[in-house]
């Protein structure tokens, strides 16, 4: 079943002084509930900004999006945020956590904007969710008082604490050492595979990438290609033509 | 809805939780400033007040209504007949508040000498009419027309030449004239601040038992000396004119052809709408420039830390948060710390203005009846907190508003 659905999308942005510039151009893409996506790219390539559309962070210059098979540009700016908090998570590289506020109380910020069951009983339901991610013992914690890695795995109960759809991952693992970032990875997995979501990670990490079960390069705002592995685990392509072997082209 | 509207707040407390000390500071001027309107108000009120019992004492409550009778050839009124339409019409119109009040001149014989006091014979319902307040004994009771010995409440001057005697000790006082009279001092009042000589009161039907000054008149019998009473009335104010009218047709009515019966007004609310309403402006005025400025403090402030909050609104809108909701958060953010501020400040208002030293201080002794805290001034304090709160939370909400979220994210 189809979550995402970009058709020949382009994101430009006017410049005072020079002519428009093209950040994504000609991209189209579908992301079926449960997907497993990684992208992968230079800087500059527009991984970001195809995350924000996906995220409905930002609207495409032309092209056609759709979100759980409705146009986004059909919706006005509050249905927008409201299906945004409810089906998609952010997992930010910087993690993005609110200072001064604990553990706790950032996992139920977006409960904050639920209703009903949500959120009259957020705190209970966030506790529940950082105990899921190993956290029960730093409820009350800072986050200055959080290492790097306890820090991002308080953005993934965040991120997850209302149950989306649709989990985006900017360079999860970016600020962290290689064995936390490992650790982080698979905690991302976990959730996303137990919850059903689809989970789009954009990174430069072959190895992070490849715990993907399809993968997309941007290249100059242009996707180039699509590899789907044929098997979890799979290696990811990083460039057209260079899929590694058990996987195929498929676009 | 209520988990919106809930969720709003709790969004708000939160921030002023967080950022308490920043709140603080921030606000301290709109705290001062709700502080010092509500003790103006406060203030003002006892000031009121005591310029209000002033004004009471010297002539009467609202509504007090004066009759005075005259006639065309200059002689006095028939004392009996101006007595009987009196009573009628008191009965008639059923005024329990009314009393005869006649100024004249007594000799009295102090220690250091016969000096001339002002003497002031009134009913006894004339203390509470005029507020008359008694710094020692009582006013006059129904009994004390029945004295042998008139009753008199003096002033403190007057007391003071005495020596101050007990007066549970039953002092007397010589009243001098044709026939020497003693008189029974019961009360003391105190004396207005330009006041230099003694003075009192005693009861009209007493009048008649005591002599003019030996000077005055060969004939002290005929009570000439002192003149006709003029008849004060204290009356609903509502019912003031319609009185009025019925009581001149009705005394001009009994008094005949030749009598001429004037009723008119003399308490302070009968000379304008609000006489205080000139102070109350400029009071209200300068309070209001007090909290304006706090409120620019506060904004400024706000507009300071907003652009530290920046990435914070890109993150909750990551997370679902609207643009209406960012907006409400962050104007109620303000709004709950401003009436936080304003309770603050109103508690302070009320431990300065009920402080005993202040009232002493405010009121000059001439306040009876200290009023109650007023509850408008502190209505009008939380409600400029209020609105100093939205005013100041409105720019930065608008701005927060119009932050671009991807931008904040990455602010």
């Amino acid at each position: 079943m189809t979550l995402l659905q970009l058709t020949d999308v382009t994101r430009t942005v006017q410049l005072i002084d020079a002519p428009p510039l093209t950040i994504l151009s000609g991209v189209s893409l579908t992301v079926e509930f449960g997907d497993r996506l990684s992208i992968v790219g230079r800087s500059g390539s527009g991984k970001t900004t195809l995350l924000n559309l996906l995220g409905l962070l930002d609207d495409p210059s032309t092209g056609e999006l759709l979100f759980d098979g409705q146009s986004v540009r059909s919706l006005s700016g509050a249905e927008r945020d409201r299906v945004r908090g409810r089906d998609v998570g952010f997992i930010f590289q910087q993690f993005n956590l609110l200072p001064g506020r604990t553990a706790l109380e950032n996992v139920m910020t977006p409960l904050l904007y639920a209703s009903g069951r949500q959120f009259w009983q957020r705190s209970r339901i966030a506790a529940e969710m950082l105990d899921r991610v190993g956290l029960a013992h730093r409820l009350q914690a800072l986050p200055d008082r959080l290492s790097g890695g306890e820090q991002q795995r308080v953005a993934i109960a965040r991120s997850l604490v209302r149950g989306p759809r649709l989990i985006l991952a900017d360079e999860p693992t970016g600020a962290l050492d290689l064995e936390t970032g490992e650790s982080v990875m698979s905690l991302i997995d976990e959730v996303a595979l137990a919850s059903g979501a689809a989970l789009v990670t954009i990174t430069h990490d072959p190895a992070i990438a490849a715990r993907a079960t399809r993968h997309l390069r941007l290249d100059h705002g242009v996707l180039q290609g699509e590899i789907r592995a044929l098997a979890p685990g799979g290696l990811p392509a990083i460039g057209p033509g260079i899929a590694p072997a058990g996987a195929a082209v498929v676009q | 809805m209520l988990s919106t509207t809930v969720g709003a707040f709790a969004e708000a407390w939160q921030e002023v939780r967080i950022h308490k000390t920043r709140v603080m500071l921030s606000l301290i001027g709109v705290a001062v400033a709700v502080c010092a309107i509500t003790t103006v108000v406060g203030l003002g009120a006892v000031a009121q007040q005591a310029t209000v019992e002033q004004a009471e004492r010297s002539s009467g409550r609202p509504a007090s209504l004066v009759l005075q009778l005259s006639t065309m050839d200059g002689s006095s009124p028939d004392t009996a007949a101006v007595q009987a339409v009196w009573s009628t019409a008191l009965e008639r119109y059923q005024i329990g508040y009314a009393s005869r009040v006649t100024t004249t001149n007594q000799s009295v014989q102090f220690t250091d000498g016969v000096a001339n006091v002002t003497t002031m014979a009134v009913d006894q319902p004339y203390g509470t009419m005029h507020r008359i307040r008694l710094t020692d004994g009582s006013w006059f009771t129904e009994t004390d027309a029945a004295r042998l010995a008139p009753a008199v409440i003096v002033n403190s001057i007057f007391y003071d030449r005495l020596g101050r005697p007990p007066l549970a000790e039953h002092p007397t006082t010589t009243l001098i004239g044709e026939r020497t009279t003693t008189a029974v001092i019961t009360g003391v009042y105190p004396s207005q601040s330009w006041e230099t000589d003694p003075a009192m009161y005693l009861l009209t039907d007493a009048l008649a038992s005591v002599t003019g000054p030996v000077s005055a008149t060969p004939d002290p019998s005929a009570a000439a000396w002192y003149g006709p009473p003029s008849y004060e009335l204290w009356v609903p104010p509502e019912l003031a004119d319609s009185l009025t009218t019925a009581l001149q047709r009705d005394v001009s009515a009994a008094m005949g052809e030749g009598v001429q019966a004037d009723i008119y007004r003399q308490d302070y609310a009968s000379f304008s709408e609000d006489p205080f309403l000139p102070i109350k402006l400029l009071v209200g005025g300068v309070a209001g420039l007090v909290l304006l400025l706090g409120a620019l403090g506060l904004v400024n402030i706000a507009l300071v830390t907003l652009a530290q909050r920046i990435r914070e609104i890109g993150i909750r809108r990551s997370f679902g948060a609207t643009a209406g909701r960012v907006f409400v958060a962050v104007m109620l953010e303000s709004v709950v710390a401003t009436v936080v501020a304003g309770i603050v400040g109103v508690i302070v208002a009320v431990l300065i203005v009920k402080n005993p030293l202040m009232e002493q201080l405010i009121g000059q002794g001439q306040v009876t009846d200290f009023p109650p805290f007023p509850v408008e001034a502190a209505i009008l304090g939380l409600v400029c907190a209020t609105a100093v709160g939205a005013l100041a939370g409105l720019v930065p909400a608008i701005i927060a508003v119009r932050v671009k979220v991807i931008d904040a994210i990455r602010f």
